[in-house]
C-alpha cells in the first residue's frame, strides 16, 4: 500500500470491559478494517471514566477521545453508564469553553456484539477529526 | 538483560522487572505485526528486563517460558501482548501464579483483535500501534500493584429460569448431581414448545409422548421445586450468593388442594375462542388446566374473562378455588443460575407476509403443528381454516422471518427439518394429498437428516427452488402462489388449499426483561450472548451465570438438550466446590484525604459505601468494583485498585510519543 502519508489522527477510547471492550474485540474476530487511529484503554465500567482521564488525553495530544459503554439499560453494574451520561454534558460544555471542537469528543453505547458498529464509529470519527486537523491542545511535538 | 537471580525470600520491589511476552499467534498477529521490532522497541523501555516473541504465549511451551523467566530473572510483572482478556486473561494470571507472582501483577495488551486482524493491509501502521499498545502496556505494568481475591463460600442452590426442554434437562442434571433446584416458569405448565409439537424429526416419534414422562420426571426429583406461573422480579448479588425475587401469579386457587380434575372447566359458562396452548385455535374456558399432560396438572382462572358466577367454587369439591388470591413473592438464596427462557416464533402477521392475516388458509407451522396433533383442537385431522374441509393441495413455505433482510437474517436452523416432518406426516396420514416446499437452500445437517430428506423425496413430496414472490386468494379461498422456480426457470402459479408458514425462531420480549434484570449481554440477533462462541458457548461473561437452548440463538431439540446438560455441569463447578473466587478490584479510599463529603456514596449502585464521623466506609463483599464512584471523588481520596488514576493516567501518557516511535 504505497500512499503518501498522510496525517492520521490519534484518538483515545476509553471501553467499558462488559460492552464497548467486546464490540472492539467483536471487530476484530469479523476483521472490521479500521483506521490505525484509535488507542483503546479499558475500564471496568464507563463510570469510571472521569472527567479528569479525558482533559488529560487532550493535554497530552489526543486529537479526539471517545467514551463508550453498554447501552443503557444493559450496564453490568446497574445504572453506571447513566453516570457516564450526566458527566459526558459536564465535558462537552467544558470542551466548548476551551474551544474544541465538538467533534473531538463522542460518547457512544456499544454492545459486545455491535463489531461492524465499533468499527464504523472509529471511521466515521477518523474522517471528522481528519478534516479539523490536529487538536489546538496538541503539545508542539507530541505524535 | 540476562542477568540471573535466584528467587530470594526478600524480593525487592523497588527495583522493578518487567518482562514482555509479544505473542505471534501463528500467523494471527505475525502476518500483519513485525512483532520482533516490537520487541525490540519494547526492550528500550526503562525497567523492561526481558521482551521476546513467542510462537504462541498461550501454549505449553509458551507457559513454560513466562515461569522460567519469572524464576530465573526475577521477573516481578509480567506483560503478554496477545489476544483479548477476555478469553485469556484468566490464563495467564493462573501462569504467573504458579510461578509465585501475584496474579494482579500481570498487563495484558490486545494486538490481535485490536490491531493485526483490524489494519491487515497497512502492515506498518499496525506495527506502529503494536509498539505503542505495549508501550502503554509497560507504563500500566510498571504501577501495577499486588491484591487478593477472596473467596466466597457458595449457597448450594441453582435457579433455572424457564422450563422448557432446555430448562427441564439442566434442572434434572443439577438436581441428580445432589442440588437443590428452583425451576421458575412463567407458564401454568413446564414443557415449553416442545409440549405443543406434534412429532419431532428425525424420528417421527410423537414429542409429548417422549418429553411427557420427563415432566413427570422432574415433578418426582426431590431435589427440584417447581415455580410455574412465577416470573423473576429482582436479582441481585454475584457468584455464590444470588439473592432472587420471584412473583407468583395468581391462579387464583389452592395448587395444594387442587388435583386437575377438571369439574371446574366442565361447570363454567364462559367460554372464549382462544387457546395458549393451540395457537388460537378452537375455544377453552375461563377456568381451565392449560394441557391434559400439563405439569403441574393444576387449573387457573382466566380472570379477563371470568364473569364471577361462582359455578366453579361450587364444582370444586376440594374447595380450592379462590378468587381473591393475590399475587405472592418469594426471596430464593441460589449459588448459580441458569438461563434457559425459549424463544418466540416469528409473527408474519404485522407486515401480512405471504398473506398471512389477509387470507385464512395461510397459517403457521405452528398452528400445524397443533393441527395435525392427535389431541390437538381437530384431534389430528388436518383442515383448512376457512371451510373446515381437508385440503388436498398443500405448500410450506420455508425461511419466513429468517434469512431475510427485512426481517431476521440469521437462520433459526430447524424450520428445514420442521417442514421436511410436516410433510412427512401429510404424506404418510394423506397419501393423495399433493405435498410442495418452496425454498431458498434446504439445510439439513447433523445425523440422520440428509436422510430424512431424502425420505421425504421419495414419498413424493415436491421441491420448489423459490419463494412465492405474490399470494393472492380465489374465490374458492384458495391460495395462489406466483413463484420463480430458479431450478427449471420457470413461472409457477401454483394453487393450494392451505399454505403453511415455515417460521423462524425470534427472541422474546419477555426474556428481554430477565436479560436486562441478569445484565446478560446481548447478541446482534437479539438472543442471549455467550462468553464465547465457540470455547464457552453457555457461559456469559457473569461469573455464575449460564445461557441455554433458545435463549442462546435458534436450534433444534437434540441440540437444546445437550446445552441444558452443559449448562448443569458448567454450573454445578462451583456448587460441587462450595466456594468461588471474588475479583481483587475494588473501592479503597485514602483516609488522610477523604473529607467525608459523602458526594460518592448515591453514586454507588450496590449501596457498599456510607459516611459515618466523617469517615468513608467500604463494604467491601459489596463493592463490585465498578468504579464510579472514583469517578465522583472530588478530592482523589477514592481510588480502584487495578485501575487507579496512576495506572490510567501512565496509559494515556503513552499513547503519544515524542519522537519516533
Amino acid at each position: 500500500m504505497m500512499t503518501d502519508k498522510e496525517w492520521t489522527p490519534k484518538i483515545v477510547a476509553f471501553c467499558c470491559n462488559w460492552c464497548s471492550y467486546g464490540g472492539a474485540d467483536t471487530a476484530g474476530m469479523g476483521r472490521f478494517q479500521q483506521p490505525a487511529s484509535t488507542r483503546v484503554i479499558r475500564v471496568m465500567c464507563s463510570g469510571r471514566i472521569d472527567p479528569l482521564h479525558v482533559f488529560n488525553a487532550f493535554l497530552e495530544g489526543a486529537d479526539a477521545v471517545l467514551v463508550t459503554g453498554c447501552h443503557i439499560g444493559d450496564c453490568h453494574y446497574v445504572n453506571g453508564n447513566e453516570k457516564t451520561e450526566v458527566r459526558y454534558q459536564f465535558l462537552e460544555e467544558m470542551l466548548q469553553q476551551l474551544g474544541l471542537e465538538p467533534d473531538r469528543l463522542h460518547l457512544n453505547w456499544i454492545s459486545a456484539s455491535e463489531g461492524e458498529r465499533f468499527a464504523n464509529f472509529i471511521k466515521d470519527v477518523t474522517a471528522k477529526v481528519k478534516e479539523l486537523g490536529p487538536s489546538p491542545l496538541k503539545p508542539a511535538g507530541v505524535k | 538483560m540476562t542477568q540471573k537471580e535466584t528467587i530470594t525470600e526478600n524480593k525487592q520491589e523497588d527495583e522493578l522487572r518487567i518482562g514482555a511476552f509479544i505473542c505471534e499467534c501463528g500467523i494471527n498477529i505475525a502476518g500483519t505485526v513485525d512483532c520482533h521490532a516490537v520487541a525490540d522497541y519494547i526492550s528500550t523501555m526503562p525497567h523492561v528486563t526481558t521482551a521476546v516473541v513467542n510462537k504462541y504465549t498461550c501454549s505449553d511451551a509458551g507457559q513454560a517460558e513466562i515461569k522460567k523467566a519469572i524464576k530465573d530473572m526475577n521477573l516481578n510483572r509480567v506483560l503478554v501482548a496477545s489476544c483479548t482478556p477476555k478469553t485469556h486473561e484468566p490464563i495467564f494470571r493462573a501462569c504467573v501464579e504458579e510461578a509465585g507472582l501475584n496474579p494482579y501483577l500481570f498487563e495484558f495488551v490486545n494486538i490481535r483483535e485490536h490491531c493485526s486482524w483490524i489494519h491487515m493491509w497497512e502492515k506498518e501502521d499496525a506495527t506502529n500501534k503494536a509498539k505503542e499498545l505495549v508501550r502503554m502496556g509497560v507504563a500500566r505494568a510498571a504501577l501495577l500493584e499486588p491484591l487478593e481475591s477472596s473467596e466466597v463460600p457458595v449457597t448450594d442452590a441453582a435457579l433455572v429460569i424457564g422450563a422448557g426442554v432446555t430448562g427441564m434437562q439442566a434442572a434434572m442434571d443439577i438436581a441428580d448431581m445432589g442440588h437443590k433446584v428452583y425451576l421458575v416458569e412463567q407458564g401454568p405448565s413446564i414443557g415449553g414448545k416442545m409440549a405443543q409439537l406434534d412429532k419431532t424429526f428425525p424420528t417421527n416419534d410423537c414429542s409429548i409422548c417422549i418429553l411427557g414422562p420427563k415432566m413427570v420426571e422432574v415433578a418426582r426429583n426431590k431435589n427440584i421445586e417447581i415455580m410455574s406461573y412465577s416470573e423473576i422480579v429482582d436479582v441481585d448479588g454475584y457468584v455464590g450468593n444470588f439473592k432472587v425475587n420471584v412473583k407468583h401469579k395468581p391462579r387464583y386457587l389452592d395448587i395444594d388442594e387442587c388435583t386437575g380434575c377438571g369439574l371446574c372447566t366442565e361447570k363454567c359458562p364462559v367460554e372464549v375462542p382462544y387457546t395458549e396452548f393451540n395457537e388460537g385455535i378452537g375455544t377453552r374456558k375461563a377456568i381451565y388446566t392449560p394441557f391434559p399432560q400439563a405439569v403441574p396438572l393444576r387449573a387457573l382462572v382466566d380472570k379477563s374473562i371470568c364473569i364471577d358466577c361462582g359455578a366453579c367454587i361450587k364444582a370444586c369439591e376440594r374447595g380450592a378455588i379462590d378468587m381473591d388470591q393475590k399475587e405472592t413473592f418469594s426471596e430464593l438464596d441460589v449459588g448459580v443460575i441458569v438461563v434457559t427462557a425459549g424463544f418466540d416464533v416469528y409473527n408474519p402477521e404485522p407486515n401480512n407476509e405471504f398473506g398471512f392475516g389477509l387470507y385464512d388458509n395461510v397459517i403457521t407451522t405452528m398452528e400445524f403443528e397443533r393441527l395435525i396433533n392427535a389431541s390437538g383442537p381437530t384431534m389430528g385431522k388436518v383442515v383448512r381454516p376457512s371451510d373446515v374441509k381437508p385440503p388436498k393441495r398443500i405448500g410450506f413455505v420455508q425461511c419466513v422471518g429468517s434469512r431475510d433482510k427485512n426481517s431476521n437474517i440469521y437462520c433459526s436452523s430447524f424450520c428445514c427439518m420442521a417442514s421436511l416432518k410436516n410433510a412427512q406426516l401429510l404424506k404418510e396420514k394423506y397419501p393423495e394429498t399433493e405435498v410442495y416446499i418452496m425454498y431458498m437452500d434446504m439445510r439439513t445437517p447433523f445425523r440422520m437428516y440428509e436422510e430424512f430428506y431424502n425420505r421425504a423425496r421419495d414419498m413424493g413430496v415436491r421441491f420448489i427452488r423459490g419463494r412465492p414472490a405474490e399470494v393472492t386468494e380465489n374465490d374458492d379461498h384458495n391460495i395462489i402462489a406466483r413463484i420463480e422456480d430458479t431450478l427449471t426457470n420457470e413461472i409457477v402459479n401454483l394453487e393450494l388449499d392451505l399454505m403453511v408458514l415455515s417460521v423462524g425462531a425470534v427472541a422474546p420480549e419477555s426474556t428481554e426483561t430477565v436479560r436486562q434484570i441478569l445484565k446478560v449481554s446481548k447478541a446482534a440477533d437479539g438472543f442471549m450472548m455467550e462468553a464465547h462462541p465457540k470455547l464457552k458457548p453457555v457461559d456469559t461473561t457473569l461469573d455464575g451465570i449460564f445461557i441455554g437452548g433458545m435463549t442462546q440463538g435458534p436450534k433444534d431439540i437434540p441440540y437444546s438438550i445437550s446445552q441444558g446438560s452443559a449448562c448443569a455441569a458448567r454450573a454445578t463447578r462451583f456448587l460441587a466446590q462450595g466456594k468461588a473466587l471474588t475479583e481483587g478490584i475494588t473501592a479503597k479510599v485514602d483516609d488522610d484525604i477523604c473529607v467525608g463529603c459523602g458526594v460518592c456514596v448515591p453514586m454507588c449502585p450496590f449501596q457498599a459505601l456510607s459516611v459515618e464521623d466523617n469517615k468513608l466506609n467500604i463494604i467491601t463483599a459489596l463493592c463490585k468494583g465498578c468504579g464510579t464512584c472514583m469517578a465522583a471523588c472530588p478530592t482523589g481520596a477514592l481510588q480502584q485498585s487495578h485501575f487507579k488514576n496512576e495506572q490510567l493516567l501512565a496509559q494515556v501518557k503513552n499513547v503519544f510519543a515524542y519522537g519516533e516511535v
